[in-house]
């Protein structure tokens, strides 16, 4: 019976909320596979987790201390998990694809000489590893096998839906000390600046984006207008930031931010596929296009096949006028 | 200051990514290619660095020939130095087999020339999206790394870069040499000029061929994700659709 050691995700010991995904994830796939789940908490101050760990059902968690392990470090977390591993021979190594889990994952990988397999779906074991995994940030799939012992995988962020399945004796927490160069303490993190506490585009329940058809950066102010009033925020296209015309800080998309908001209002974007795969994760999408056949009118819950520059003006009185 | 870039050239679909009949490669039959971006963006720093403390960028890609496209594109906005590792498989080498053919690469690059005192990489490539080549060669090099830069300040005892997190940034400080996974958005890629195309055209491509071996993981198959299927309510074809519009927005709870 084979181990899947999971990485919970968490800063300074507080748990990331990619932790529940990956603690269910591995509870589910040793379910599948008559595996034991280990969750690995990388630090002292992650010992508090054992608590996490009970709620989502995996019985055991190694907790991994060293003066390098105080804060992040993805050179120090990669060989502490890689000790770890090497010790026990696990059959997966599991994360969630987060900036962090993928990075940590990669390390290990090469550490170990591995093969890494970032932002999978499903996950089967037949003569070899089976996995359907994200290209194009999840805009196509890619089946691979992978010809090894262990698998080192990431799931894709929010491919799990998280479960709690609580345990009724405690997860048993064993500390493990770890021996690392000192010379790894040269990626950890030195300083940390906080620019927002607000709203950003990732969590507003409205967002309403603009793009080449907004045609200018002083375009933008109605759009602006409208998000400030609904309390979201302002979001944009590709073609918007290569123009100039917004900061890259607002783009949705593929290489931008993914968003996941109530009602996402795209005003004069066509919806190529990589800002689709930004979007896509709206409850409700409105599209504002003068094109009733441009790609995210069809994708659209609602349309409005109208000129943006009439319409939104039009949406802002109307919001003033119902409010009053 | 000596700086590598490794870039890929990847295809740029439009609304959906067609998959060919032999289901291992994408339908480029009507398509575009381009410099996966964040890979663009790296470049675009690269230049900006040299610009401000002198020195060369080297770039590199792995693919097929027609990858000189992509160098050459980086001939006009900066690059100083190109090189090809073939690949003509007609496939992707996995990216074990990426890393180590840029591995080797560099090993000759740095007995010829001297060390680099910057190698950087996009965040991840566009297509494959393995978030993984970089910290390979990192590792095999033992040198430090740190995905997802936006933003770089270069000084005496080495670099200092920031990562973005939703509230803020993270800020990782360390000597050279060094590698870097740079974001998109860390700058705003320029466009070539006059200059630029001429440099392109003039630009010496120097093809090193790879002596690495496949990994241990195997393409079986590429296909589309389950598409969800929209009906499309059309609220109205003119300005007149506020009123529709703020309805479905107090329906939804947002007003
Ligand atoms: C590897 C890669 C990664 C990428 N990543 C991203 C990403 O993260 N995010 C992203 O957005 N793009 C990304 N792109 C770019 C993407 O392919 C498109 O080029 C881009 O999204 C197009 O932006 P757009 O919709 O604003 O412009 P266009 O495609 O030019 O569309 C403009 C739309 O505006 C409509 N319009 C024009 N005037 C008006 C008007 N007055 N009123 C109403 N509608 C009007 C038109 O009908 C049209 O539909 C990426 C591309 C590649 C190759
Ligand atoms: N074929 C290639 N040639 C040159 N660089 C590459 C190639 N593939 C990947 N890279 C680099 O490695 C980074 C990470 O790629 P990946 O691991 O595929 O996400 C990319 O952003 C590129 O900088």
């Amino acid at each position: 019976m084979g181990e899947i050691l999971v990485l919970v995700e968490h800063d300074r010991g507080e748990a990331e909320p990619s932790a529940a995904e990956a603690l269910t994830a591995a509870r589910e796939l040793a379910a599948a596979h008559s595996m034991s789940p280990i969750a690995v908490l990388v630090g002292q101050e992650a010992a508090d987790l054992q608590g996490v760990c009970a709620e989502y059902g995996i019985p055991i968690a190694f907790c991994l201390t060293s003066p390098l392990l105080s804060d992040y470090g993805p050179e120090a977390w990669g060989q502490a998990i890689t000790e770890l591993a090497k010790e026990r021979s696990p059959s997966i190594i599991l994360a969630v694809g987060t900036d962090r889990g993928n990075e940590v994952l990669a390390h290990i990988a090469a550490r170990m000489g591995l093969p890494f397999t970032a932002n999978s779906l499903q996950i089967q074991r037949g003569d070899l590893w089976e996995v359907t995994r994200m290209q194009w940030g999840g805009s196509l799939l890619e089946d691979i096998t992978i010809d090894t012992e262990t698998l080192i995988v990431s799931y894709g962020q929010h491919a799990v839906e998280p479960g709690i399945a609580p345990l009724t004796t405690p997860t048993e927490l064993i500390t493990q000390e770890v021996d690392l160069d000192s010379n790894l303490e040269r990626t950890i993190i030195r300083d940390r600046v906080t620019l927002t506490d607000g709203v950003t585009l990732s969590t507003a329940s409205v967002v309403v984006s603009g793009g080449r058809g907004v045609g200018s950066a002083e375009g933008f102010a109605p759009l602006e207008e409208l998000a400030e009033l609904l309390g979201g925020r302002v979001g944009c296209s590709r073609a918007v930031t290569n123009n100039g015309w917004r900061s890259h800080a607002d783009q949705v998309g593929q290489t931008g931010t993914r968003i996941a908001p109530e009602i996402y209002i795209a005003c004069g974007i066509s919806g190529a596929i990589q800002h689709w795969v930004g979007a896509m994760a709206s409850k409700n999408i409105l599209a504002i296009n003068t094109d009733s056949e441009a790609n995210i009118v069809t994708k659209a819950g609602y349309a409005v096949i109208a000129d943006l520059h009439e319409v939104i003006p039009a949406v802002v009185d109307e919001v003033r006028r119902r409010r009053n | 200051m000596r700086i590598l870039v490794c870039v890929k050239r990847v295809p740029a679909p439009g609304s959906r990514i067609n998959v060919r009949s032999d289901e291992l490669n994408v339908d480029t039959a009507h398509l575009g290619f381009t410099t996966s971006p964040h890979e663009e963006c790296a470049l675009e720093e690269a230049a900006q660095i040299i610009e401000e403390h002198g020195g060369t960028v080297t770039v590199l890609t792995a693919g097929p020939t027609e990858a000189e496209e992509q160098l050459r594109y980086a001939a006009s906005v900066g690059g100083t130095e190109f090189v090809l590792i073939p690949n003509d498989s007609g496939h992707d080498w996995d990216p074990e087999h990426t890393a180590d053919a840029i591995i080797q690469a560099i090993s000759g690059l740095e007995a010829a020339g001297g060390e680099f005192d910057l190698i950087m990489f996009g965040n991840e490539s566009a297509d494959a999206g393995g978030y993984q080549v970089g910290v390979r060669v990192a590792v095999a090099l033992d040198r430090p790394v740190v995905n997802g830069i936006k933003g770089i300040d270069i000084a005496e005892a080495g670099f200092t870069v920031r990562r973005e997190v939703d509230a803020g940034y993270e800020v990782y400080q360390f000597p050279g040499p060094a590698v870097l996974g740079i974001r998109e958005g860390i700058n705003l890629p320029r466009y070539p000029t006059m200059k630029g195309r001429l440099a392109s055209k003039k630009a010496e491509i120097t093809i090193i061929a790879s002596e690495a071996n496949p990994g241990r993981q195997t393409k079986v198959r590429l296909h589309q994700p389950e598409e969800r299927i929209t009906e499309t309510k059309i609220l109205g074809d003119s300005a007149d659709a506020a009123g529709p519009i703020v309805d479905l927005l107090d329906e939804l709870g947002v007003l």
